[in-house]
């Protein structure tokens, strides 16, 4: 029996989320030799607008490449959250940016709150990076792949010369993920 | 963490769309760039100016269309990309493809519509255009995946079958596969097999464009080689240039015809699954399948019998197939990103000796597995 886990993106146009669904998907498919899709959808605008991104992991064939039953879903933004929880797992995880959500939607499923894009500026200096904090908070809660293989993948996958700053980003969203873990399970 | 194979990437398919077309000896692009299809030009436009090709981006989409038909004419493999309102203003150059017998590949990453409509969203609302979109009574092949990788190899596919039968063919994706990200093993292009034109072999004097020859493909001058020919397209005669004789015009547009209906059996490619003890059976195709699939395997754990006909060629219409299969259940579901354009094809196809249940979206979102899982359920 193989195993499908799926992950939603979801936050506004422009925050990154495709390029995070792209490394999630490649770190799986490349470096840990499963099979992995990545679709997207979004709206017309350039910016703005609820967008979202979604990473199928397995290690059989992924017949439909699009999220169903959603194991892990990111939510960077309160309309984002609202619109795409519907299909989440009672025994799913939510996880959120915790000065963007501040309602959070009533389910069975464990919320994880997290304030990524204050320590995309904060702690690092730019908001942009706010995308691969998330990866990283991503990484550590679900434990779908490892550290080491999305490391190789966001070296791959992230612009030439901004390797060190996503990858410190991505070190970033662990600590917060762990710190989160220690306090609260 | 493994050791990464350097043939297994993860592509997009409108990418390996534009790599395959580079494996299949594409030398010419010209296209005007529309969402969902623009990363095939933007690949393109990268690429085919290294290996000494051409990439234009033209003025508009009727220009784009003219544009690898010229270049086909002077020998080029062509391709151009658009989805919905290009591809409405494509279909005028189609028919003039069709009618010059000018091999050539049109992508078409559907999108809703009508007009602008959906531009960020999937459908599968241009079937019948594929079909007849362009004026007059003719064939066309018209292919479409259901996987990036089958986009890599079906891209392949419509230059071969463009080249080989003298036709413009439509690579009819949608959004979803357009714009998925998924593994594919790049093939080594030794083991690929690629058709070209046949090129006249007589004395230039001697040569006649759209001479009637028993494959009813006749071979291809390509312009800049001495044979001199007229090219039209009102309706000619074998030397190509105009003629409203009655019976050498029916013997041409008979031939442009039967090149493709006749060898339907080289053309036409479906995909059976869990077909073997079934009692309801899915037709799908592109995107849609991968739903269809994935509803097959959850019905089969709760003991229903659905078995899935995937359609890799849209036109030629895989009727025969369809017939047949149609034998072995007692209803069909197909369910398609619009209002029914395939199912009435099925009906038709069957003579609707089964009932045919349509599953529907217009609206951008794809037809989910637990929807047709519903369906599946309804009656059983």
């Amino acid at each position: 029996m193989s195993f499908r886990y799926e992950i939603r993106l979801s936050g506004s146009g422009g925050q990154g989320l495709i390029l995070v669904g792209k490394v999630l998907a490649e770190a799986a498919a490349i470096y840990e030799g499963l099979n992995a899709t990545q679709s997207q959808s979004y709206g017309p605008e350039a910016r703005g607008g609820a967008s979202r991104s979604e990473v199928i992991i397995s290690d059989g064939d992924i017949d439909y490449p699009k999220a169903e039953n959603i194991d892990v879903l990111l939510a960077l933004t309160q309309e984002a959250c609202e619109k795409y929880v519907t299909e989440l797992k009672d025994d799913g995880v939510l996880i959120v940016d915790s000065q963007m959500v501040k309602n959070i939607p009533e389910g069975k499923f464990q919320v994880v709150k997290i304030p990524i894009i204050q320590s995309a500026s904060e702690r690092l200096g730019k908001f942009i990076v706010a995308n691969i904090i998330a990866l990283g908070v991503i990484v550590k809660i679900s434990e779908v792949v490892s550290i080491e293989a999305v490391k190789h993948a966001i070296k791959s996958r992230v612009p030439k010369g901004t390797e060190e700053i996503n990858i410190k980003a991505f070190n970033e969203g662990i600590t917060l993920a762990a710190t989160w873990q220690n306090e609260n399970l | 963490m493994i050791i990464p194979n350097k043939n297994i990437k993860m592509m997009q398919g409108n990418i390996a769309c534009a790599e395959a077309a580079l494996a299949a000896g594409c030398n010419f692009f010209a296209g005007y760039p529309i969402t969902p299809s623009s990363e095939i030009a933007e690949v393109l436009s990268k690429k085919l100016p290294i290996i000494g090709g051409n990439f234009i981006q033209m003025e508009d989409e009727i220009a784009a269309m003219g544009a690898v038909i010229g270049a086909s004419l002077g020998g080029a493999k062509s391709l151009t990309a658009t989805s919905g309102p290009g591809f409405s203003l494509k279909q005028e150059n189609i028919g003039f493809a069709i009618m010059a017998e000018t091999p050539t590949v049109i992508v078409n990453v559907q999108r809703g519509g009508p007009s602008t409509g959906l531009p960020t969203l999937s459908a599968q609302a241009d079937v019948m255009q594929s079909r007849w979109g362009t004026h007059g009574d003719h064939s066309i092949i018209v292919i479409c995946p259901s996987s990036v990788e089958e986009t890599y190899y079906m891209t392949i596919k419509a230059f071969n079958l463009s080249e080989k039968y003298r036709t413009p063919v439509i690579l009819l994706t949608d959004e979803i596969i357009g714009h998925l990200t998924e593994k594919i093993e790049i093939p080594d292009s030794s083991k690929l097999e690629i058709i070209n034109r046949i090129k006249p072999d007589m004395n230039q004097k001697e040569y006649l464009p759209y001479k009637i020859t028993d494959s009813l493909v006749p071979p291809m001058a390509n312009f800049g080689e001495g044979y001199r020919y007229h090219v039209t397209g009102l309706a000619h005669d074998e030397t190509g240039f105009p003629t409203n004789d009655p019976e050498k015009t029916t013997e041409m547009l008979m031939r442009l015809y039967n090149k493709i209906e006749k060898h339907r059996d080289d053309i036409v490619e479906v995909e059976e699954y869990n077909t073997d003890d079934m009692d309801t059976l899915i037709i799908a195709y592109g995107s849609t399948s991968r739903s269809a699939k994935r509803a097959i395997v959850n019905a089969t754990k709760e003991g229903y019998k659905v078995g899935l006909l995937s359609l890799k060629t849209i036109w030629p219409f895989a009727e025969k197939e369809i017939e047949n299969m149609a034998k072995k259940v007692d209803r069909i579901i197909v369910p398609e990103m619009n209002l029914g354009q395939i199912a009435h094809e099925v009906e038709w196809a069957t003579r609707r000796a089964k009932p045919i249940i349509k599953i529907n979206h217009i609206n951008g979102e794809p037809i989910t597995p637990n929807e047709i899982l519903a369906y599946i359920k309804q009656g059983k």
